[in-house]
């Protein structure tokens, strides 16, 4: 097998130092075993592994195969060559977690970068190394609002994106928590203020929301701070806060999101990456790994993971999060590639992805049965189609395009079924926006 | 003192730049980028209107930029700055640092995988389900369980939701007042205990016996009707096969609890033993381990679980089911006992591809081999260091790493880690250190069957020089170590005490 290096000589050398005669001594211990049947094939060279694997990823529509237009918490942007080249260099992609700090600086250093990059983002004083995606940093902010306040009861706005409402409820019913949850909040129109009393620990509020309205959260931290509970602010487009007043400067006081959209691919939901940033306060309630500044024994500056007193391989049940991990070459992507967007970069970048979601908006303003229903929107916007939205993406894929994300794919029987998420991108252009708005009103 | 020691505390030849040839200094980001310079060209839409709503961001935002060449050169730099696989042995016991094969990051970059959204139309996906379809075949055969669940982003996530399924079927049968109790010998991992208490479990310590495994007579004194589960690693991470651990399941059972398998040293026997034919009811498996997805300097890895029949009713959503219209994602768990959702989307679906590569390109025979090399080079590794190292648990065979303590340093003024940093200047990652905590300053080996006998051999005789030095009493090499690294020893007392996590101005 062209992976492992020891030849049957070396191997009988080794059993004999080893005082074994047959390889089945040293697993005289597992019960049925050893076996040495698996009803599964026998390894494959390199060419047919290739060939194998190449006719199930033809069976696949890519995204750059067509007009795309689907969003809904995972965006399809270009990202510049050099990122997959840089996080395919050895020494990042077969690294382990940094914990041999003075052959690890290189680690540490871009989560360092990284930590900084997403707190100036979101506009919060400290961000972590990054969590596995935006959905579990999600509920990962909630435990960690449950600590600070030492209640258990979280209210979700109706503009969070399903999946992550239900992965916080998940974990809040098997965590013994509360979760107050809301109905699917089209335009943006609840009332969350109102809602919020001296008995709930956290508001889970999304901006811009599933439905593609960007929020104003000053009101509800207002009141979540008269109450002691936090505002905990979610994003799943991370390009939006090039261009959106940050969370931070809105008062929340956990953001969390998804970093995909810049630096990483689509990849069919994974792996992702989620940011997660703080006030300073909470810096000791916060999950996941954590890189800061130190010198070393010659006085050079270095880095090193720190305050790991809050973590699991310290402190076992005690711990702040079971977290073990983080999504170090995801973040190191997305790291790299807004190092070459830089701040004008993004905001650049932002402004097209508006622009040309507001190109969408007006082209569709004179197809009666494709209704934009947003006033206000980043790159991403609802439509009141007529019938099911369901069937029209599935008709519009088998003619070549991937119009977006059926509403009632992710908040099934809330009777939102004639509603489409339409996400668009620098990516997009004129014609596959026209494309896009002829089949729509050829169709419908 | 020996001329070696001297030779390593020699100084070295300063330079005018600080840099030594191929060690180069790198700043920061923020010492070298500006936020008005840009690597990426982009116009400006040419008409600008706006629709946000008053909300426009107008604040500076801290982001320097860097043109393209500056970017490499920054990246690059950092990057030979870090110990990896591809240019070392790297020991670290329980973390399986194996060879990550080039064809698997091929793969996985195919658009028809890396340029699918995980929300359009399920028609135009077919050939990612049946990435999921195949990998659940293998990973239920090789462990011979019920039902699978792909979902879970690591190994410590996996876990909780193995966890979610035992408190989900512990509510199912109305018991959940009563057992509240998970079993947890002192030798697991962290993540075990902090899963468990998330979820409101009591932890409560199951010793081992003095060989170092759990007894299958400790565990019946402590089971009752308050017991939710036992949390076993096996093999476990002092490297030994847990040998009662068929009887451990049945006991358990019997008492009405689950066992759930920490299946973190899966690589030790996949091909092998199956651990659905000693009893467990739900088990993580780290594709980043045992399947060789690469750890990436910590993450993202990806923790599918497999579960037995009495908790596959409860398996997180999504679920993939066959239907008239091909393969499809079953998201909607209304009328379901699901356990519910656990993250956004359907997995690790980049970790599924190089995984399924990784498993076709080895065959059932491939990895049995990989198995039995693992097992073969630690035990390979255990005889020639056994007569100078000392062993918690006495001299006997082990699994896929072998775990040794710091008695044989008694004395010598040379801890553990000073010895691990001693490695680090003989080109070596240093092996997973203090960890199990039930041996006193552990050294848990794990060489992988990626190493050639030549690897070996060169690396067990690094160790025997080190060591002999170590017990000669010149300590003083070891506590100066290390000395050849990009840095010497970092303080990590004052990391934590005045903690700096963010580039400032102060950060010089």
């Amino acid at each position: 097998m062209r992976y492992h290096p020891l030849t049957e000589s070396d191997r009988a050398a080794m059993r004999a130092a080893a005082g074994v005669a047959d390889i089945a001594e040293l697993f005289a211990d597992a019960p049925g075993g050893p076996l040495s049947e698996f009803d599964l094939p026998r390894g494959k060279s390199e060419l047919e592994v290739e060939r194998h694997l190449a006719r199930l990823a033809a069976k696949n529509i890519s995204a750059g195969e067509v007009p795309f237009f689907v969003g809904a918490g995972a965006y399809k942007h270009h990202v510049p060559a050099s990122v997959d080249h840089l996080i395919q260099r050895s020494e990042f992609l077969t690294s382990y977690t940094p914990y041999q700090p003075e052959i690890s600086q290189g680690t540490l250093q871009y989560l360092f970068e990284f930590q900084t990059q997403v707190a100036a983002l979101t506009g919060m004083e400290v961000a972590n190394a990054s969590m596995y995606d935006g959905s579990t940093g999600c509920a990962e902010a909630m435990l960690m609002a449950h600590r600070i306040t030492k209640r258990r009861k979280a209210l979700l706005s109706g503009g969070l994106h399903p999946h992550y409402a239900e992965v916080a409820r998940t974990v809040a019913r098997l965590a013994e928590d509360e979760v107050i949850s809301s109905p699917p909040d089209v335009f943006a129109s609840e009332d969350l203020v109102g809602r919020i009393d001296d008995g709930i620990s956290c508001v889970i509020v999304q901006t811009p929301d599933f439905f593609g309205n960007p929020r104003d959260l000053r009101s509800i931290a207002e009141a979540c701070h008269r109450h002691g509970a936090l505002l905990i602010a979610v994003f799943t487009e991370a390009v939006s806060l090039g261009l959106l007043t940050s969370p931070g400067a809105m008062g929340a006081d956990i953001v969390v999101g998804e970093g995909q959209s810049i630096g990483n691919a689509l990849s069919f939901g994974g792996p992702y990456v989620g940011l997660f940033a703080t006030r300073k306060e909470f810096l000791r309630q916060m999950p996941g790994r954590l890189c800061g500044v130190t010198v070393d024994s010659e006085g050079r500056r270095g880095f090193v993971l720190t305050l790991s007193a809050r973590e699991q391989h310290i402190r076992r049940d005690k711990a702040t999060s079971n977290i073990c991990t983080n999504s170090g070459l995801c973040a190191l992507a997305f790291s790299i590639h807004m190092t070459l967007l830089g701040e004008a970069g993004l905001r650049r970048l932002a402004r097209v992805n508006h622009a040309n979601a507001v190109a969408l908006r007006d082209m569709l303003k004179d197809i009666p049965e494709a209704q934009p229903l947003n006033k206000t929107f980043f790159n991403e916007f609802t439509v009141r189609v007529k019938g099911d939205a369901a069937e029209l993406a599935e008709t519009l894929a088998r003619r070549g395009i991937l119009a977006g994300v059926p509403v009632s794919r992710l908040a099934p029987r809330a009777g939102l079924d004639d509603l489409l998420l339409i996400a668009n991108t620098e990516i997009n252009t004129h014609e596959d926006r026209a494309a896009l708005a002829a089949e729509l009103k050829g169709v419908l | 003192m020996l001329d070696h020691t001297k030779a390593a505390m020699a100084e070295t030849r300063a330079t005018f730049t600080g840099d030594h040839a191929l060690e180069m200094e790198e700043p920061l980001l923020f010492e070298i980028g500006q936020a008005e310079k840009s690597g990426v060209d982009i116009e400006e839409p040419e008409a600008f209107q706006s629709c946000l709503g008053g909300l426009e961001r107008s604040d500076p935002i801290g982001l320097p930029g860097l043109s393209e060449p500056e970017t490499l050169r920054h990246y690059v730099r950092l990057s030979r700055k870090n110990y990896s696989i591809d240019a070392g042995l790297y020991p670290l016991g329980s973390c399986t640092m194996k060879h990550n094969p080039r064809l698997n990051e091929k793969m996985a970059r195919l658009p028809g995988f890396a340029d699918i959204h995980p929300l359009q139309p399920q028609s135009t996906v077919q050939g990612a389900l049946e990435v999921m379809e195949q990998l659940s075949h293998w990973l239920l055969t090789l462990t011979n369980m019920e039902a699978v669940a792909l979902s879970p982003k690591a190994g410590a996530h996996g876990e909780i939701c193995g966890l979610m399924a035992i408190k989900s079927a512990i509510a199912a049968r109305g018991e959940s007042a009563t057992r509240k109790i998970v079993l947890v010998p002192q030798s697991a991992h962290g993540t075990n205990p902090a899963s468990a208490a998330l979820l409101g479990f009591e932890v409560r310590a199951v010793s081992a016996g003095v060989d170092g495994i759990v007894h299958a007579e400790d565990v019946a004194s402590v089971l009752g009707p308050d017991i939710a589960a036992i949390m076993l690693t096996n093999p476990n991470t002092a490297g030994l096969f847990e040998r009662d651990i068929a009887k451990i399941a049945e006991l358990v059972r019997e008492a009405g609890g689950y066992f759930y398998c920490d299946g973190a040293n899966f690589n030790a026997i996949a091909g092998v033993a199956r651990p659905g034919d000693f009893g467990v009811d739900a088990m993580h498996i780290n594709l980043h381990k045992t399947f060789s997805t690469p750890h990436g300097g910590g993450g993202p890895g990806a923790g599918p679980v497999v579960l037995s029949a009495r908790l596959a009713p409860f398996a997180p959503a999504p679920a993939l089911v066959k239907t008239a219209d091909g393969l499809r994602l079953k998201e909607d768990i209304e009328g379901t006992t699901s356990l519910g959702r656990i993250t956004a989307f359907h997995g690790q679906m980049g970790m599924f591809v190089r995984a399924l590569a990784y498993m076709l390109s080895h065959g059932a025979d491939g990895l049995a081999q990989a198995s039995q090399d693992a097992v073969l080079a630690a035990n390979y590794v255990r005889v020639k260091l056994r007569d100078m190292m000392t062993a918690p648990y006495g001299d006997r065979n082990c699994m896929h790493e072998v775990l040794f303590d710091d008695a044989w340093l008694a004395g010598s003024g040379v801890t553990t880690l000073d010895f691990a940093k001693a490695m680090i200047d003989e080109g070596y990652h240093p092996m997973t250190i203090y960890f199990p905590l039930v041996a006193h300053g552990a050294m848990l080996i794990e060489p992988t069957e990626s190493e050639s006998k030549a690897s070996l051999d060169k690396f067990v005789a690094t160790l025997r020089r080190l060591g002999e030095l170590a017990l000669s009493g010149d300590a003083e090499l070891f506590h100066g170590a290390p000395r050849y690294a990009p840095r010497r020893r970092l303080d990590e007392t004052l990391a934590a005490r005045k903690p700096v996590l963010r580039w400032s101005r102060d950060v010089a």
